[in-house]
């Protein structure tokens, strides 16, 4: 479907380019858990408007290095910017804005074969620091745990790194290149452990199970399926998605953010297997977008 | 008169001669500026990293690790073993295998195998290396790990298998031809006093194309340490050092290939990446100097 979405996308883009001058190409670029959802919008979008959107991944840090060096007019990233990079961007002349896009329930994942259902925050940042290697420390059978997680270029691995794991990852996790790809590995390998978008997970789950996560010993096990659990900020890895632009939006860029960001859009979100944004978020929106 | 138009004549052809010795010159010298351009630019902008790494703990520490949580680390080892454990496993596989593939297209095969099997071999380099890596982890990942009771197959023996794969065409083609440039009166004086055609392959014919055949193997080589994309794709990536070669390995390439893209311009890390790449240069380099200094003594003795 994605490669679909590319090739459609990239004719879109020759027509427009054929047909109306003025018609302005948006480039995207970025988070890999974005670039579905970001796709799908763009495809939707793009029917009743004569602009045309390109939308490419690469990883969020892919995409913030692009805004930095002026090579993208959004970057998806599902994670914040470093303070580093802020630094960089002012530096270079870039005025960073943002805007929250859609909310990400982040899912654990284990193979549908292992008996682990749930597992606090603690123990999953204590099994990929590599503290904890058995599954029988987690209540599974006597097993060693395979670690899959993501490339330094993702705002998964970031954000996982900085809010459940508190410390450096495990040298010896296998780093995939994207979401699909660490499905594809949990599902075929029993021992599997792995981290990923909802919007990978929630309408094609078979072969695997989503771990129902805990904040602390005691609270309880929510699951990042239960719309209820993470709309209300319960679920404890739950997640703003970000895109972010140079400038306040203007033009083009503006009318796409603008209905990303309407019912219609929100709708397509909650479609491709993320939550819409809650109200706090939409105020931060508004207040970007100079509503 | 007719002495004036042959001189014309000599004259013309000598000014084309003077053409082509200079074009065939400038061809050749190109290749040789474009290696000088490389080489200078790597240089350069390798060149902040080791004023800004300690030069000690880039090549003296194990773990490579930019992004990390309390601290950056940049060293080399782990990802210098990983290269080294995925090739020479290539070499292992791709060398015997090759060498045992040329000696049959040479010597045994019929002249119709011969025809068919030869393009084909060729074909096998035509395989684009990121579908090589799709079949490492579709088609070898689950096979391994049947084979070995590893929960995953995404390890240094894959990349080691899908990298003789890409080695082997290189190495079939050149010890091919070499076989085939042993004069014939080798062969038939060795059959002659009564040796069986596998005594004459293993102890004649081989023997006098070894020259051929280690160029063969070194092309091969560096056909295997300098690929990307099959290994960053098939080998697991974990940037632990490897002591097995069922551990996931992490190689020079792939760590670059990964982390090009989102380095900030102009940053330590980014300069990091380019040492990493001057590294691999110089490896490669020392290689290929070798292997032609060996050639070299060997044609020496020869004569």
């Amino acid at each position: 479907m994605k490669q679909f979405g590319i090739i459609g996308t990239a004719m879109v883009t020759v027509f427009a380019l054929a047909g109306a001058a003025h018609a302005a190409t948006i480039q995207v670029k970025g988070s890999d858990t974005l670039i579905n959802l970001v796709q799908r919008l763009a495809e939707v979008y793009m029917e009743q408007a004569d602009d045309s959107i390109a939308v490419t991944g690469g990883g969020s840090g892919t995409g913030i290095a692009a805004v930095i060096n002026r090579k993208c007019d959004i970057a998806n990233s599902s994670r914040l910017m470093k303070t580093s990079e802020i630094q960089k961007a002012q530096t270079g002349g870039v005025d960073v804005k943002y805007i929250a896009v859609a909310i990400d329930g982040l899912c654990v994942i284990v193979s549908a074969a292992n008996p682990v259902k749930n597992l606090t925050k603690q123990q999953i940042g204590a099994i990929y620091r590599g503290e904890i290697t058995n599954w029988q420390e987690v209540g599974g059978v006597n097993m060693p745990i395979t670690l899959y997680g993501r490339q330094s270029n993702s705002g998964t691995y970031v954000f996982f790194m900085e809010s459940v794991l508190k410390g450096d990852y495990s040298k010896k996790m296998n780093r995939a290149n994207g979401n699909a790809q660490i499905v594809e590995s949990v599902r075929a390998d029993e021992s599997g452990i792995g981290y990923v978008g909802v919007g990978y997970i929630k309408n094609d789950s078979r072969g695997v199970t989503v771990v129902k996560v805990a904040a602390q010993d005691g609270a309880d096990y929510l699951s990042p399926l239960d719309s209820a659990a993470v709309n209300s900020g319960r679920y404890p890895l739950a997640r703003p998605l970000y895109q972010y632009l140079n400038g306040t939006p203007k033009g083009a860029v503006r009318d796409f953010l603008a209905f990303e960001l309407s019912p219609k859009g929100q709708r397509i979100v909650e479609e491709e297997g993320f939550f819409p944004l809650p109200q706090e978020y939409i105020d931060f929106n508004n207040k970007v977008m100079g509503k | 008169m007719k002495h004036a138009e042959a001189v014309k004549k000599y004259r013309a052809r000598k000014i084309e001669e003077r053409f082509f010795h200079s074009l065939f010159f400038i061809n050749g010298i190109l290749v040789i500026v474009v290696l000088a351009g490389i080489f200078a630019i790597l240089l350069k902008t390798a060149a902040p990293a080791f004023r800004e790494i300690d030069l000690r703990e880039f090549f003296f520490t194990v773990h490579w690790d930019p992004a990390g949580y309390e601290k950056e680390s940049y060293g080399i080892i782990a990802m210098l073993v990983s290269t080294f454990l995925v090739t020479l496993g290539a070499l292992a596989i791709a060398i015997p295998i090759g060498i045992g593939a040329a000696a049959y297209l040479c010597d045994v095969a019929g002249p119709r195998v011969r025809e068919i099997a030869k393009p084909l071999i060729e074909v096998l380099a035509a395989i684009p290396s990121v579908v090589l890596g799709f079949i490492g982890i579709v088609v070898v990942n689950p096979m391994l790990a049947k084979f070995f009771r590893q929960p995953n197959g995404l390890n240094a023996v894959n990349g080691s298998i899908l990298l003789a794969i890409m080695a082997l065409p290189t190495i079939i083609s050149i010890t091919e031809d070499a076989l085939v440039s042993v004069p014939r009166s080798f062969e038939q004086a060795s059959l002659a006093l009564g040796a069986t055609k596998w005594q004459t392959i293993i102890r004649v014919k081989i023997p006098a194309a070894l020259s051929g055949i280690i160029a063969a193997c070194m092309l091969g080589m560096g056909r295997a340490i300098g690929e990307t994309m099959t290994v960053l794709m098939a080998t697991g990536c974990a940037p632990a050092l490897p002591t097995s070669y069922l551990h996931a390995v992490r190689t020079m390439t792939a760590t670059i290939a990964i982390e090009l893209g989102e380095v900030p311009y102009y940053s330590t890390h980014y300069y990091g990446l380019f040492a990493i790449g001057l590294t691999l240069f110089i490896i490669t380099f020392m290689i290929n100097l070798v292997a032609d200094l060996v050639l070299h003594n060997f044609q020496k003795m020869q004569r």
